[in-house]
């Protein structure tokens, strides 16, 4: 471990913190534009009012999602000159345009057809409006698209050359923008959205069928969203396994801190699935441990006794963090299953009947309306605190990224930043929550 | 390559140069708004000038974002060195317009005493935002100190009066543009007052461009030699004449459209003069575009990208633009 400077540690503290905000909207902002899609044309084909009426609620809060999205977006942009002036010097000429790719096909998609969206409905027809809807969807995953893949390039570089002075030299776009793990991330974290999306609106309809069942628009939203998670939500899994079999390659030292495996197993005996422990960071191992033999073998490397590589394998200064890794990893895997475990349930009720009176399903699922953005965020804290003590992994130290900024500096605007984003999401929140109560009930529906 | 090597930085410098201007002439007119809401009281009056504006700040803001991603791909350490330089104006920029986009998108449903806090959030990051892009701008044609790729100043380099001055005249600049897209966008009381704004805010900004102009030219003899040297700084100066011309006789027409218009000439008249000044310098006092450049490869991949993707962003954002034509009214 390097020794500690307060400044860059602050730094990466607001790092944190701003795309920890932001991430979240922006995966609200890709669910819901796509969920607004959905919603369109089922309008545009079933002509039921309802779907009308869910798009106009869902609207004006991807609205705001969108515009305070944009706007943290804008933070972080800058933070790369002006705390990690030394990243964006060395990978700039790599990152920026990927980051230059991600505004032009898809900021001024979304930003440009927004407006029709929200206030033309009058002015283009119905037609031209959904046109404008599905422009503002796409671009919603463009822009994930060009993001993710700056991000995972950092995590598996390719394509490059190394100049003389240290900087990072394209050579082949394609290899860096297909870079090995950005296939992966990009399904994980968009089939993420989808979910944290899912889980949100469905909590939202279930606090409005605990009350009422008969609400006939929390109907359509809780069944739409239970869809989503009954078939969604294995497929993750499955798209988190094959995440993790591209991780075991690229990036060994992060797979052994999210197994907590600081030994190999003796030859025969497979790798265990950890349950819980404590892992400990100076003495090398585990206190604890609670494990089920062979079972890590079983997902690892799809047999009964096959290991990874161990993290007493690398020096002591190259491994990340353990514990955090291995906890968020924890939440994240353990909030996946129980979202699978309620699309189940909600498939069995909806063979039997009784789906939106099923009161125990209906208050599990308004507990769980933001597991799926955790979950997320989870997931988010395993992949980058497990690629310290990196910024562009094995070639560009942590240390070595950050501005030489003056600790009052990174302090003030940390506080600034926090205070703001503190207010904003909290504005936010009472603004949804107050909006999800005023769900419109009955529908003027002409066709039911 | 379809295009000489030698040929791409400063094509690079132009794409950037491009993507500044319009932010500026974009966001400047709906931060003018944003700040000339201070000078209404009427509430009716107020949701139009909002309302005005709510479909497209979102669009506009946009080319900050791409300027940002631009300078970082092509200009790696001008975008290093800068935004470490101007650490404390760029972050508190941001922060004022993340205040001023909640305003804007809560206003709309917010109770009467929400919406009073609403309106001094966005009048105030407005402001602040509009001040800060003027002490960025001053802190940078004044001169970034920087050694072997690092900002090595002390960080308060914009505190300076050339920066501050900077500043105001950008406020009053940006309050011109808003005035003028009310006299375009509006009518009735409201737009006879943004008409006297703006003959007052006119006189005002041009009174600011030329003390900038002097100002930089009798302090930095590099500045004023490219000035002077230049062919283009006379049909420039001539340019500007007719459109302040055009400005003032406006009024007198019934052509709405025309102030803005004209100002939007101005600023690109202000604009191309600072290039002028500035060219071949990309950092003052000393890098170069040529010594700033990213590598050939990611200059042309961008380039390529920018050349395809402006022009189409263009037609639908002005598409974008087209479908809310017309005098505001108070129904949306």
């Amino acid at each position: 471990m390097e020794p500690l400077d307060p400044a860059l540690m602050l730094a990466r503290y607001q790092f944190a913190f701003t795309i920890s905000f932001h991430i979240v909207l922006a995966a609200f902002s890709i669910g819901l534009a796509n969920y607004l899609m959905v919603l369109e044309a089922l309008w545009l084909w079933r002509k039921r009012q309802v779907y009308r009426d869910l798009y106009t609620f869902w609207l004006k809060i991807f609205a705001w999602t969108v515009a305070v999205g944009t706007a943290s977006g804008l933070v972080m942009e800058f933070q790369f000159g002006t705390n990690w002036g030394a990243l964006a010097h060395r990978a700039g000429a790599i990152l920026g345009p990927l980051m230059f790719y991600e505004v032009m096909v898809a900021f001024f998609l979304e930003a440009g057809f927004i407006g029709v969206m929200l206030f033309g409905m009058n002015k283009v027809g119905p037609r031209l409006h959904f046109l404008s809807t599905c422009a503002v969807a796409v671009g919603s995953l463009f822009s994930a698209f060009w993001i993710l893949s700056a991000n995972s390039w950092m995590h598996t570089p390719a394509g490059f050359s190394m100049a003389e002075d240290g900087r990072f030299v394209a050579q082949d776009w394609l290899q860096i923008i297909f870079n090995p793990s950005f296939p992966y991330r990009m399904v994980h974290m968009s089939l993420a959205a989808f979910l944290g999306t899912a889980m949100l609106v469905g909590g939202a309809a279930a606090w409005h069928l605990v009350r009422n069942s008969r609400h006939a628009s929390a109907r359509v939203m809780f069944s739409m969203a239970l869809w989503m998670a009954a078939l969604v939500g294995p497929l993750q899994i499955v798209a988190g396994d094959l995440h993790g079999e591209n991780t075991r390659d690229y990036q060994p030292q992060k797979l052994a801190a999210i197994e907590g495996s600081w030994q190999r197993p003796e030859a025969g005996k497979g790798e265990p699935l950890r349950l819980f422990a404590i892992p400990d960071q100076t003495l090398r191992r585990n206190d604890f441990e609670l494990a089920i033999p062979h079972l890590g073998s079983l997902y690892l490397r799809h047999d009964w006794t096959g290991t990874i590589q161990s993290l007493d394998e690398f020096a002591a200064q190259d491994i990340p963090p353990v514990a955090v890794v291995f906890y968020a990893f924890r939440i994240m895997v353990g909030i996946g299953l129980l979202i699978v475990a309620l699309g189940i349930a909600s498939l069995l009720l909806r063979w039997r009947g009784g789906l939106f009176e099923c009161r125990w399903l209906l208050r599990c699922s308004v507990l769980m309306a933001p597991a799926g953005f955790v979950a997320m965020l989870c997931g988010w804290i395993v992949t980058e605190v497990g690629r310290q003590p990196f910024t562009v992994y094995g070639l560009m130290r942590t240390v070595h990224s950050h501005s030489q900024q003056p600790l009052s500096f990174v302090a003030g605007s940390t506080l600034a930043i926090m205070v703001m984003y503190g207010l904003v999401f909290g504005l936010g929140l009472l603004y949804l929550v107050r909006a999800v109560r005023q769900l419109p009930a009955e529908t003027t529906d002409a066709n039911q | 390559m379809f295009m000489s090597e030698a040929l791409l930085p400063d094509l690079a410098a132009a794409a950037i140069a491009f993507t500044i201007i319009l932010y500026v002439i974009l966001d400047g007119t709906d931060l003018g708004v944003g700040i000339l809401l201070a000078t209404r009281d009427d509430p009716d009056e107020k949701k139009l000038m909002v309302n005005s504006i709510l479909p497209i700040w979102d669009g506009n803001e946009t080319w900050l974002v791409l300027g940002g991603g631009g300078l970082l791909a092509l200009f790696p350490v001008v975008y290093s060195v800068l935004f470490s330089a101007l650490y404390i104006p760029v972050i508190t920029m941001l922060l004022a317009l993340i205040a001023r986009a909640v305003a804007l998108e809560f206003r709309a449903d917010a109770s009467a005493q929400m919406k009073r806090w609403l309106d001094i959030s966005l009048v105030a990051g407005s402001l602040i935002a509009t001040l800060c892009q003027g002490l960025i701008m001053g802190c940078f044609v004044q001169r970034v100190e920087h050694e072997e790729g690092r900002f090595s100043g002390h960080g308060w380099e914009w505190l300076g009066a050339f920066p501050l001055t900077c500043g105001m005249v950008l406020i009053i600049g940006y309050a011109l543009l808003g005035s003028c897209w009310l006299v375009w966008r509006t009518e009735g009381r409201l737009q006879t007052a943004a008409k006297g704004q703006a003959r007052t805010l006119g006189w005002l900004t041009l009174l600011g461009m030329t003390a900038i102009l002097l100002w930089t030219s009798l302090s930095n003899p590099t500045y004023r030699d490219h000035l002077l040297g230049s062919s283009l700084s006379l049909p420039l100066l001539v340019l500007h004449g007719v459109l302040v011309a055009g400005f003032y006789w406006a009024f007198s027409s019934r052509l709405e459209f025309l102030p803005l218009f004209a100002v939007l000439g101005w600023f690109g008249v202000a604009f191309v003069a600072a290039i002028i000044a500035l060219y071949p310098l990309i950092l003052p006092p000393s890098l170069t575009i040529g010594q700033a450049s990213s590598p050939a490869s990611s200059q042309a991949f961008m380039l390529a990208g920018f050349a395809v993707l402006v022009p189409v962003t263009l037609v639908y954002n002005t598409w974008g633009f087209w479908v809310f034509r017309g005098k505001v009214t108070a129904g949306k």
